[in-house]
């Protein structure tokens, strides 16, 4: 296997990975007050009202989809009786029906962006880049379900093999080697996408608030324990004479 | 019962002159930052007005505040838990900056760059969200004093609900301010609505803030908040909203709007509630009832019972003393001269309002008659049902007689004061009635005419260590005494006004009696009392310290 092809599949991943996880860590610590989805709603909510749900519904979608295909081996559906076939037309069928919804949702998304001029004027370099690249991945990832329908190649015995194994700490790069182009690509952008997720405001994907279902409607907090959200690291004691207890 | 205790404001309508000075006050303190230029924590608003943002009262649109399902149990008005995180992405009742105003600056640098010209140069409206050239066509009190009346009142929600009789007698127009911060309410919809979890109230002292390291943004408090109170900062991605001033308000200082207020109509104090009853009464079923609910959800800090719950839930000594001294609670309670704000969007409001009977008196005065007999402001009272129903939709959901009668409290104690201060004989039957005593005609008077600073606000300060209590033994100036030379005695100046409200007046009770001691008076034998705390105290100390 030639070193470009060791790189890009077997370090380049691991790589992109670290900085996703140390990066959201350290975000979280030292930046909680940039967290935040920032929304535009505010300056324009004409074309955000179908266009930011059918993106987000959408991109939810294609997320199961991944979970499906990539996290489930296909011995486990064989198992319980769904044939290659079957999985395959469900697959590309549901899947083209988010992957448009998505698309079609962002490219509403990024037409307010561009034209209208507020929401222009709050718009960052790294959410341009963002942006730049998270329509990438989409769209090579719609063309990779599309041509599902004439192409005989089956990622489950390939891409998501090789996905499984960076996990496993045991990597199978030369099956990635093998993979079409277009997923090749769709791999290595959505890598690069996972790298700059941390410093976007793609975090607050982290943050969905599912805890809501559950809890008490109206929540109350001490003052004393809420001094400051942060703990108190150590060196920064406040100056108490006696230690109270209210 | 589980008893808490909540800062509250009762502002006094009659004597708003509608300066603006609070919201600039508090614009000055808070919000004077780029991307919080549509915030305004306070604002004052002409009414009949739309009011800030935009007729935000008209809750069938904004969709705040809470409401009774058919079942008669209490939901957000926007929905549901569900609902609420599926319009997560897309908020469909999201006030737009438009509903605020675009905010702008002037292009002040022409003034300096500009050619030699035949005609002065100009700093043009410069839009702050898209930097070009803009036209303003709307502010936080673009309708002050009416002004464009004829365009915009007419989408005052609250002239719609009282209807048509307002087109045809409008020529008796009526108005006046109305000065509006966040309600802190005991059962903050806005709360309730964000999803993260990030708006709390604080158990001491029921101040609702947002924390601003948990935010995420997700403006779902925005609707909720019926008063729309919660302000989404356009650049940090955040919601904001009025905090009570509390790192003032834990040492003793009234919020900044109190405090720089030209007409010194606000007041300040604490509010003991039995928290466990707070939703059986914002579930009252008759929006009518939902005031008198509500005071009837406050505890009566001086009844035994409610004391010994105070002291079982730690609260401290100095504030239980303060919640006896509140005068919210005698604005509320003993004189029942305060109304809450919209009680009908049942997140039960805790800054409640006089309304004004200066309406009623523009009236009387502008016939040529007695604007100070209480017979002609009776009668007028009874007629001039515009301004007064007007006032109800504002203050108890429409029922009109609380306000009756609170406007009858006020013209009679205007009546029986100016015989008092005339030199005529006092008329007992004008206290009679309006259901009070002669004495409590004075009592309301000097609390609502005369008050001082430290009457005004009774504010206790937070327990941060007992360090505090130690500073009162013997750490401060010895001549610091009533009538002394000292920083405290300003001798006949009004001594309260001049004192630091962090350090307390010297008349400040807040301080335990017997503790400050002046040292010069001491004859060097013996112990005088408070030098050192007594024994009992010590062990207090040692008990709940
Ligand atoms: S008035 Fe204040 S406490 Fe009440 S719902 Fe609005 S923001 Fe929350
Ligand atoms: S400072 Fe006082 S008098 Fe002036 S507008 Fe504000 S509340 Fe009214």
């Amino acid at each position: 296997m030639s070193v470009w092809n060791t790189f890009i599949w077997l370090i380049y991943p691991y790589i992109c990975l670290t900085i996703f996880v140390l990066g959201h860590i350290g975000r979280y610590r030292y930046d909680k007050f940039g967290w935040t989805s920032r929304s535009s709603q505010m300056y324009e909510s004409r074309i955000l009202r179908w266009a930011n749900p059918m993106f987000h519904f959408g991109i939810l979608a294609v997320f199961m989809g991944h979970v499906m295909g990539l996290g489930i081996p296909q011995t486990w559906t064989d198992a319980v009786g769904i044939s290659e076939t079957t999985y395959h037309i469900m697959a590309v069928s549901v899947g083209a029906i988010a992957g448009f919804c998505t698309i079609a949702g962002l490219i509403g998304l990024l037409y307010r962006r561009r034209f209208t001029k507020a929401v222009l004027g709050a718009t960052t370099k790294m959410d341009k880049v963002m942006y730049a690249m998270l329509g990438l991945v989409v769209v090579l990832g719609l063309i990779n379900t599309v041509s599902g329908v004439a192409t005989t190649y089956n990622y489950r015995e390939g891409v998501s093999i090789w996905f499984r194994s960076i996990f496993y700490f045991n990597p199978q790069p030369e099956l990635m080697v093998v993979a079409p182009l277009s997923f090749q690509l769709h791999g290595i952008f959505a890598i690069l996408l996972f790298a700059l997720w941390p410093f976007t405001r793609l975090v607050h994907v982290f943050t969905a608030p599912i805890g809501y279902i559950f809890r008490p409607y109206v929540l109350y907090r001490s003052r004393d324990d809420h001094e400051g959200s942060r703990a108190r690291r150590r060196g920064w004691d406040k100056v108490d004479t006696i230690p109270r207890r209210r | 019962m589980r008893i808490m205790a909540q800062m509250a404001m009762v502002m006094n309508l009659d004597k708003c002159i509608g300066c603006h000075t609070c919201s600039v006050t508090c614009k000055q303190v808070w919000t004077n930052r780029s991307g919080a230029e549509h915030i305004w924590f306070n604002n004052v608003e002409t009414r009949p007005g739309q009011g800030y943002p935009r007729t935000y009262e008209d809750q069938e649109r904004w969709k705040g505040g809470w409401k009774l399902d058919r079942r008669g149990r209490l939901k957000l008005k926007a929905g549901g838990r569900l609902k609420n995180l599926a319009t997560i992405f897309a908020n469909p009742n999201l006030p737009g900056i438009k509903d605020y105003y675009e905010p702008w600056t002037y292009d002040y640098e022409n003034l300096t760059t500009a050619p030699a010209q035949e005609h002065m140069p100009v700093a043009r409206p410069k839009s702050l969200l898209t930097g070009e050239d803009t036209s303003i066509t709307w502010s936080s009190n673009w309708d002050d004093n009416l002004a464009g009346s004829t365009d915009n009142t007419h989408n005052d929600p609250i002239l719609k609900k009282i209807g048509d009789q307002v087109k045809f007698e409008y020529e008796q127009a009526f108005m006046f301010y109305l000065p509006r911060i966040c309600e802190h309410c005991l059962n903050p919809s806005c709360v309730a609505s964000c999803p993260t979890g990030a708006i709390y109230k604080r158990e001491e002292d029921g101040i609702v803030l947002v924390d601003q390291d948990r935010c995420r943004g997700w403006r779902q408090c925005v609707t909720g908040c019926p008063y729309k109170k919660m302000y989404f900062n356009r650049k940090t991605g955040k919601v904001e909203k009025c905090t009570f001033c509390y790192p003032r308000i834990e040492v003793g200082q009234p919020t900044i709007c109190s405090e720089t207020c030209v007409g010194r109509l606000r007041y300040l104090g604490l509010m003991f509630y039995d928290a466990d009853r707070v939703l059986a009464a914002a579930s009252t079923p008759d929006e009518h009832d939902l005031y008198e609910a509500q005071r009837q959800v406050f505890l009566d800090p001086k009844d035994p019972e409610v004391l010994a719950a105070a002291r079982a839930a730690e609260i401290p000594e100095d504030w239980i003393e303060a919640a006896q001294r509140s005068p919210i609670w005698a604005l509320i309670n003993t004189y029942k001269v305060a109304l809450p704000l919209h009680p009908e969007y049942r997140t039960m409001p805790m800054v409640w309002y006089i309304p004004p009977l200066s309406p009623v008196v523009d009236v009387v005065t502008e016939t040529g008659e007695d604007g100070e007999s209480h017979t002609n402001l009776f009668n007028a009272i009874a007629s001039l049902r515009i301004p007064i129903d007007y006032l109800a939709e504002l203050f108890t959901a429409g029922d009109a007689r609380p306000v009756d009668l609170i406007l009858r409290k006020l013209a009679a104690m205007r009546s029986y004061m100016r015989d008092i201060n005339l030199g005529w004989d006092t008329n007992e039957a004008i206290a009679q009635a309006v259901g009070m005593t002669g004495q409590e005609m004075k009592d309301m008077y000097r609390l609502l005419a005369i008050a001082k600073y430290d009457e005004r606000y009774v504010i206790p300060s937070a327990h941060y260590e007992d360090a505090h209590k130690l500073e009162n033994v013997a750490t401060e100036c010895s001549l610091n005494v009533d009538g002394g030379p000292g920083m405290g005695g300003m001798g006949g100046m009004d001594a309260s006004f001049g004192a630091d409200p962090a350090v307390g007046s010297p008349s400040t009770p807040s301080r335990p009696e017997g503790v400050r001691i002046n040292l010069l008076d001491w004859d060097g034998t013996g112990t005088p009392k408070g030098l050192f705390p007594s024994s009992s105290e010590q062990a207090e100390k040692g008990g709940s310290a």
